[in-house]
């Protein structure tokens, strides 16, 4: 085994040499965790829209729900993902056990929960500032939404930010659902799980500082974007 | 009486009656109006009545009472005993045909112009009477600038324009000229001026007892919850009957 420094040394020249390998892996990663933040915000925002403007009975139970679920354990969501998915499951027809797609369920399941949590807080304190005017406008519960979530859609970056960040960075569902298999789904976690289990520090050190430098690079994005933003008096 | 907490909105009721929408919405009949909140009265029985036409002035010291009557007359407040009619029509079932000029603009995180598109859009009007209405406020030239960063009294000018964008048969405004230099506030004064030549029946809080006498057709004295004076202007001003008024008038505390 190479000491830490001969380890960085190794890894620095993985990720400059454009091994294919390598960037196939990130390619994945990205491709999953993307697609599974997209369907979250899909599904995640506009369920957060609704609890933030709607008053009902068992509304604070809800919300306790909802934020207990942002916690979800990524195994046990995996388990289940993997469960529904076998064939002897009621998804097992779409075959997508150990393919991309069932990664992309299994991290979609994961995140909805945070992106509507997350969500629900930011929009519902935008419509504490809106609610009364909105009322005098005599708007429509989907139209305030709409509203809710243009006006909102800086802070809700963030949001959308905190999913990506929890499904690129999670291993214990894909690697259920996704098998790790070379060449098909093996993601950035997985593959640094395989290496560093194989002693093969180098190529798990060159993934995890690319899982580092992704994770800063979209922050920084998502910043900037809010700084332009704010800039421009839209937040 | 109800014991409710100011925050109590009811549903905001489209009418979808024919006949009740095309009735006329004055005359407004008000009988015991009340509401309380931590066990004290904040409108205590206001009874009133108002014809069609013209620009009603509210006047009162603080926490009189204005800001509640206004937002119960518009539906958006439900009171705790009472009954706002306009013309048969419940206020939650009029406030599709009313507007409500706040005294802190509340603007869309838009530019000004996709702020009064928003409203036409959502209300079914004419997208193309944005410019026309934004000429009138005198924003026309500040139409892709963002809302936010409007001055005050531009700020105020927009929310008047995005309220005329839905044709309003009442207009409510509360404080809108507020802390606005005395220029803004004469712009404010005229638009609302127009929209009350038109046809708008106009009803306006404020504390500048200039501007009152500038802009009221009569006036309603609200003291302690209660209407102390309902009057037209040209009698209010120089001779009001109640003492709360007389005070108020004279500069003296009011409490």
């Amino acid at each position: 085994m190479q000491s830490i420094g001969e380890a960085f040394h190794l890894a620095l020249s993985l990720v400059l040499s454009g091994e294919a390998d390598l960037y196939e892996i990130v390619g994945l990663s990205l491709q999953v965790s993307l697609s599974a933040t997209l369907l979250a915000c899909a599904l995640g925002l506009p369920i957060g829209a609704l609890i933030a403007v709607s008053r009902f009975r068992g509304r604070g139970l809800v919300l306790i729900v909802m934020n207990a679920l942002m916690g979800l354990p990524p195994v046990v969501v995996g388990l289940l993902v993997y469960l529904y998915l076998s064939r002897s499951g009621p998804l097992g027809f779409l075959g997508l056990l150990y393919t991309p797609g069932a990664m992309i369920f299994a991290q979609t399941i994961l995140i909805v929960p945070i992106v509507a949590a997350l969500s629900r807080q930011v929009l519902e304190d935008l419509h504490a500032e809106y609610a009364e005017q909105f009322r005098s406008l005599c708007l429509t519960r989907w139209q305030s939404i709409g509203a809710l979530l243009w006006d909102g859609r800086y802070a809700l970056l963030t949001v959308g930010l905190a999913g990506f960040g929890r499904a690129v960075a999670e291993v214990g569902a894909v690697i259920i659902v996704g098998g790790n298999i070379d060449h098909l789904t093996r993601v950035m976690t997985t593959a640094i799980a395989l290496e560093t289990s194989k002693g093969d520090l180098p190529l798990a050190l060159a993934l995890g500082i690319i899982l580092l430098v992704l994770a800063l690079g979209v922050n920084a994005g998502v910043q900037s974007l809010r700084m332009t933003a704010a800039r421009q008096a839209h937040v | 009486m109800s014991d409710l907490p100011i925050t109590a909105v009811p549903p905001v009721a489209r009418p979808r009656d024919e006949a009740v929408m095309k009735r006329p919405l004055l005359p407004l009949r008000v009988s015991g109006l009340r509401l309380a909140s931590g066990g004290a009265a904040l409108l205590d029985g206001v009874e009133l009545s108002l014809a069609p036409g013209g620009c009603t002035v509210i006047m009162g010291p603080n926490g009189a009472g204005k800001s509640l009557l206004l937002k119960m007359l518009h539906g958006l407040l439900v009171p705790g005993g009472g009954e706002v009619s306009w013309n048969g029509t419940p206020a939650a079932q009029a406030t599709a045909r009313q507007a409500l000029v706040f005294q802190k603009p509340v603007l869309l995180r838009r530019s000004v112009a996709a702020n009064l598109d928003f409203v036409l859009k959502a209300r079914g009007r004419d997208r193309a009477r944005r410019d026309a209405l934004l000429r009138e406020v005198g924003l026309l030239h500040k139409a892709r600038q963002p809302a936010r960063l409007l001055s005050g009294g531009e700020a105020q000018r927009l929310a008047l324009a995005r309220a005329l964008a839905t044709d309003p048969e009442v207009m409510f405004l509360d404080e809108p000229t507020a802390s606005l230099d005395p220029a803004s506030v004469l712009v404010i004064e005229r638009i609302v001026a127009a929209a009350r030549d038109r046809g708008t029946r106009i009803i306006f809080v404020t504390h500048d007892v200039g501007q009152a006498r500038r802009m009221a057709d009569e006036v309603i004295f609200l003291h302690r919850g209660r209407v102390a004076e309902h009057s037209r202007a040209d009698v209010f001003f120089p001779e009001p009957r109640s003492p709360a008024a007389r005070d108020y008038l004279a500069g003296r505390i009011v409490l």
